[in-house]
């Protein structure tokens, strides 16, 4: 699995594309493997505020729910709605179906992201 | 999570069979099982595949064990709740071992092999446990309990297609066998097989007891894979066996029922014949009888957006604590949410409205008819 350059990862396995002070989030392609079929999607309203390192929502699993981390501190300023009656997306295309957008507080925290190899690479390590 | 080594748990003979397929590998109840296999299918696969034509699984983890002697079937009756004397040569029936108080020390599958012969299937969680109290407690019959799960690998084939891929691998003749009724035949060459019309799917199906050597395993395993394979068979693991036995409302141990829940409040009534002369938990039955249950199980549904799980508090409309979920999940036939649960007999009644605990939130469920799902009489 190739993972996009031009986003960046979290050790949690969410990853973040940043375009000017917007950052769109999903999780990744090795996530919804781990996860299995995806069946619900717990995400925040428009407004809300995120921080980084803490829950945002929850993707649930047949078998589990799991937490959302948010890459980064920001205002939830979209929410992919599709998700909620369709979050087999997941599963289809980590990496197109974003979860969330945010105006970005502190672009100063992208910088303790994992680049698109050093995710690759920490992945392999799990294994 | 903490994470168990691989080499501290228990394998059935399948395990690299299981491996080498790619399954989920996790840790249930000490055994190193199949949750899942990604490729070709993943557990919703699976689950639709028994439903609507035909799965395979590893279910060697479950516990076997023989009562054998004069007193066999009186050693028997005191044990289980259900009346072995009831059963013809060749049935099986679901029953409970009960303690002293009528709770759960397991719920069990009763063969009558002979007169003087009845072979229990029983929860892998609770192999040790079980084979401990059956052995202590037949110590007044002229019998003697073993426990023979090692000896046996047992592999289920369940859906509306199984007797068709089994009719393939021997000569008994399946038709003859009713639900819950079994034989013995030879299957994939092997003489003398136990072939029984049970399962935990609410599907038709059959378990079959093989021997457990690794090779002989693998090798019916891969026969019963090429025999499914016009109907496109499935390997199924634990998570499709546990969405498919709650949408069929089937009880799991250390959920519905458990040491502290009696027969009354698990709705285990049928299987239990009060009328018997004796068994452990009787006295204490009769007493709560007589007393009426404080809590019953229910059926729920979800009607607002969430999952029910495991463990989760139901509340009322003014956020009082008034039971709480024994098992509950997506059901992938169903395409709804559903789960168990116990709740006061006052508010136990189809259509009622609770609160389901989901991260601080109460979510709306009601209460429904159960089985979620009933196959379709032929």
């Amino acid at each position: 699995m190739a993972y996009p350059k031009e986003f960046k990862y979290t050790k949690e396995h969410e990853w973040i594309k940043v375009e000017g002070t917007t950052g769109t989030v999903g999780i990744t392609h090795h996530a919804q493997e781990a996860l299995g079929d995806i069946v619900f999607v717990e995400l925040p309203k428009p407004g809300a505020e995120v921080a980084a390192g803490k829950s945002f929502g929850t993707v649930e699993s047949v078998k589990a729910v799991s937490e959302l981390y948010a890459p980064a501190s920001g205002t939830v300023t979209a929410v992919n709605e599709e998700l909620n009656t369709a979050p087999e997306k997941i599963n289809q295309d980590a990496h197109a179906a974003w979860m969330i957008k945010i105006t970005l507080k502190d672009a100063g925290e992208l910088g303790g992201l994992l680049s698109a190899d050093e995710y690759e690479q920490f992945v392999a390590e799990e294994h | 999570m903490v994470e168990t080594a691989t080499s501290t748990l228990r394998k059935t003979a399948l395990n690299p069979v299981h491996r080498a397929l790619g399954g989920k590998m996790v840790d249930f109840g000490g055994w190193d099982m199949p949750v899942e296999y990604p490729a070709p299918g993943g557990l919703i696969q699976e689950h639709l595949a028994v439903r609507q034509r035909v799965g395979v699984f590893d279910v060697s983890h479950m516990g076997d064990l023989r009562i054998r002697g004069p007193q066999a079937l009186a050693a028997t009756q005191h044990l289980s709740m259900n009346d072995a004397a009831r059963l013809a040569l060749g049935q099986a029936h679901y029953s409970a071992l009960l303690y002293p108080q009528g709770t759960f020390v397991d719920d069990v599958i009763v063969h009558k092999l002979a007169d003087d012969d009845y072979l229990l299937v029983i929860n892998a969680g609770t192999r040790e446990k079980d084979y401990g109290w059956v052995r202590d407690n037949v110590k007044g019959f002229d019998c003697k309990a073993e426990d023979v799960g090692n000896d046996f690998t047992q592999i289920a084939i369940q859906g509306p297609r199984a007797a068709e891929v089994l009719g393939k691998l021997t000569d008994a003749n399946l038709a003859a066998v009713k639900n819950y009724w079994f034989t013995h035949g030879t299957v994939c060459g092997l003489k003398q097989t136990l072939i029984a019309r049970t399962g935990y799917t609410g599907e038709d199906g059959f378990e079959i007891y093989i021997p457990a050597d690794e090779k002989t395993s693998a090798r019916v395993w891969q026969e019963v894979l090429e025999a499914g394979k016009q109907f496109q068979i499935l390997p199924c693991g634990l998570g499709a066996r546990n969405t498919l036995r709650l949408e069929s409302k089937m009880a799991l141990y250390g959920h519905e029922i458990s040491d502290s829940i009696t027969v009354w409040e698990a709705c285990l009534d049928r299987f239990c014949k009060l009328e018997k002369p004796e068994f452990i938990g009787k006295a204490a039955l009769e007493r709560q009888k007589a007393e009426g249950v404080l809590r019953t199980l229910v059926g729920l549904e979800m009607v607002e957006r969430g999952i029910a799980r495991d463990g989760y508090k139901l509340r009322d409309g003014h956020g009082r604590e008034i039971g709480y979920v024994t098992s509950g999940s997506y059901a992938p036939y169903l395409k709804k949410n559903i789960a168990l649960g116990y709740l006061p007999p006052a508010m136990a009644e189809v259509g009622r409205t609770v609160l389901v605990e989901i991260r601080g939130q109460g979510v709306a469920a009601k209460v429904v008819p159960t089985p979620f799902y009933k196959r379709a009489k032929k």
